[in-house]
């Protein structure tokens, strides 16, 4: 279980990580508050998880999930660790994960763990708004000019391998799937069926892959998380212990 | 929300006073509302001597809950309520339901268009809603970005008097 919290807070953590790159330097500044407050939520997200993560270990503070903890032990999904690029990548991979964790979290609001449900339940508003940004987005610039056209398309290719790592169930998975329920195999279907009809209405064409890309949520992370963390975890690793 | 100057009578007058304390704590990124009128407090209570106040945040990664947790516990000790905590609890997440018809009023005069409707419908019917102009009260607005200056705003403009103006968005 604790494991599973964890991979939800990492998934939070690293995408409002890479989001919040934006800041500053979004395309016009009507987008780049809206990719600011997206990186919020889930910054804000993934402490309410780390949160619930520390009531089952004692001593463990939500700093120290996030500051002190190494590349191997985190468990984000890889997708959400690449690079933001340009606008078309960064809007591609919040496009494919917001509709995912919108299925995950209206799951995860009706399963029997209390704690979990009330988290998703908060969550699930803010990734409601999430959801129609990133598809808007994936519209306008499918149906919009042929650069934008080709640039979304070149990065919902390149992006779709990752996706078969949101179905493919990591033991933590499986043992929430046991306990509560959520099922991913379910998600998948649903998940395709939207992100397909979304995809078609921009006049894109959906990708296919032979080969996943897995291994996040055992660990196996792209040299890309690294230098998250190394950001990330600057201040802590320098100064330990430092507060302010 | 159930009117809330009658659920009051029924309180203690210990708890009467520290809501009243209540009263003078400023969302700091709204600083026309207060906590109460924001719909943040969920309860307020004495056990073993401590005043224990519970509240929920309004969106995940607002940034003004620990200042708003601060302010609340500040104002408290400045009224000799001096042993309180201030707890975070999410047991149903928040919705702008919860800010008082008084909130309402005060955000429309300080120039923020107040949350229209109800949010049950689902948030993604939300940007097709007529939002009224807080200024002239022209229906004849638009959107201009689903995200505004924080988390629970949109920006907006009238197409009438010409002003942008944000929107509390209904959550």
């Amino acid at each position: 279980m604790h494991n599973y919290i964890l991979q939800l807070g990492d998934n939070s953590l690293i995408l409002g990580h890479r989001i919040s790159e934006w800041c500053g330097h979004g395309p016009v500044l009507e987008q780049d508050i809206a990719l600011t407050n997206i990186a919020l939520d889930h910054v804000g997200q993934a402490r309410m998880y780390y949160q619930l993560a520390s009531t089952m270990e004692p001593g463990k503070t939500e700093d120290d999930y996030a500051y002190l903890r190494t590349v191997t032990e985190y468990k984000n999904l890889l997708l959400l660790e690449q690079e933001n690029k340009d606008f078309g990548y960064t809007i591609a991979r919040s496009f494919y994960y917001d509709q995912f964790h919108l299925l995950l979290l209206r799951a995860l609001k009706s399963c029997g763990n209390k704690d979990l449900s009330e988290i998703a339940a908060q969550a699930y508003k803010e990734v409601s708004y999430h959801c129609r940004f990133s598809s808007d987005w994936v519209k306008r610039l499918g149906d919009g000019t042929e650069e934008s056209h080709r640039r979304i398309q070149r990065a919902l290719d390149d992006f779709f391998p990752y996706t078969a790592e949101f179905f493919t169930p990591s033991e933590a998975d499986n043992y929430v799937s046991g306990k509560y329920g959520v099922d991913l195999s379910k998600l998948s279907s649903q998940w395709s069926v939207i992100v397909e009809n979304i995809v078609r209405e921009a006049t894109l064409t959906m990708p296919t892959t032979p080969y996943p890309q897995l291994g996040g949520k055992q660990g196996h992370h792209s040299e890309k998380l690294g230098f998250i963390l190394t950001e990330l975890q600057y201040m802590q690793r320098t100064y330990p212990n430092s507060t302010w | 929300m159930v009117n809330q100057s009658s659920i009051r009578e029924q309180l203690s007058t210990e708890i009467q006073d520290i809501y009243n304390v209540l009263d003078t704590v400023l969302d700091p990124e709204v600083p026309v509302l207060t906590v109460v009128d924001l719909g943040i407090i969920r309860s307020v209570r004495k056990e073993n001597g401590t005043i224990q106040v519970d509240i929920c945040p309004t969106y995940s990664g607002c940034p003004a809950l620990d200042v708003i947790a601060i302010d609340i516990k500040f104002a408290l000790d400045q009224a000799c309520f001096t042993n309180s905590k201030v707890n975070y609890i999410l047991d149903q997440p928040w919705t702008t339901d919860w800010i008082s018809e008084d909130g309402k009023r005060k955000l429309k005069e300080y120039g923020i268009a107040p949350p229209q409707g109800s949010p049950d419908k689902g948030q993604l019917g939300e940007m097709d809603k007529t939002i009224i102009c807080p200024i002239c009260d022209s229906k004849n607005t638009e959107m201009i970005s689903a995200f505004g200056s924080t988390a629970c705003k949109s920006l907006y403009r009238c197409k009438d008097c010409l002003e942008p103006f944000d929107y509390f968005k209904c959550h």
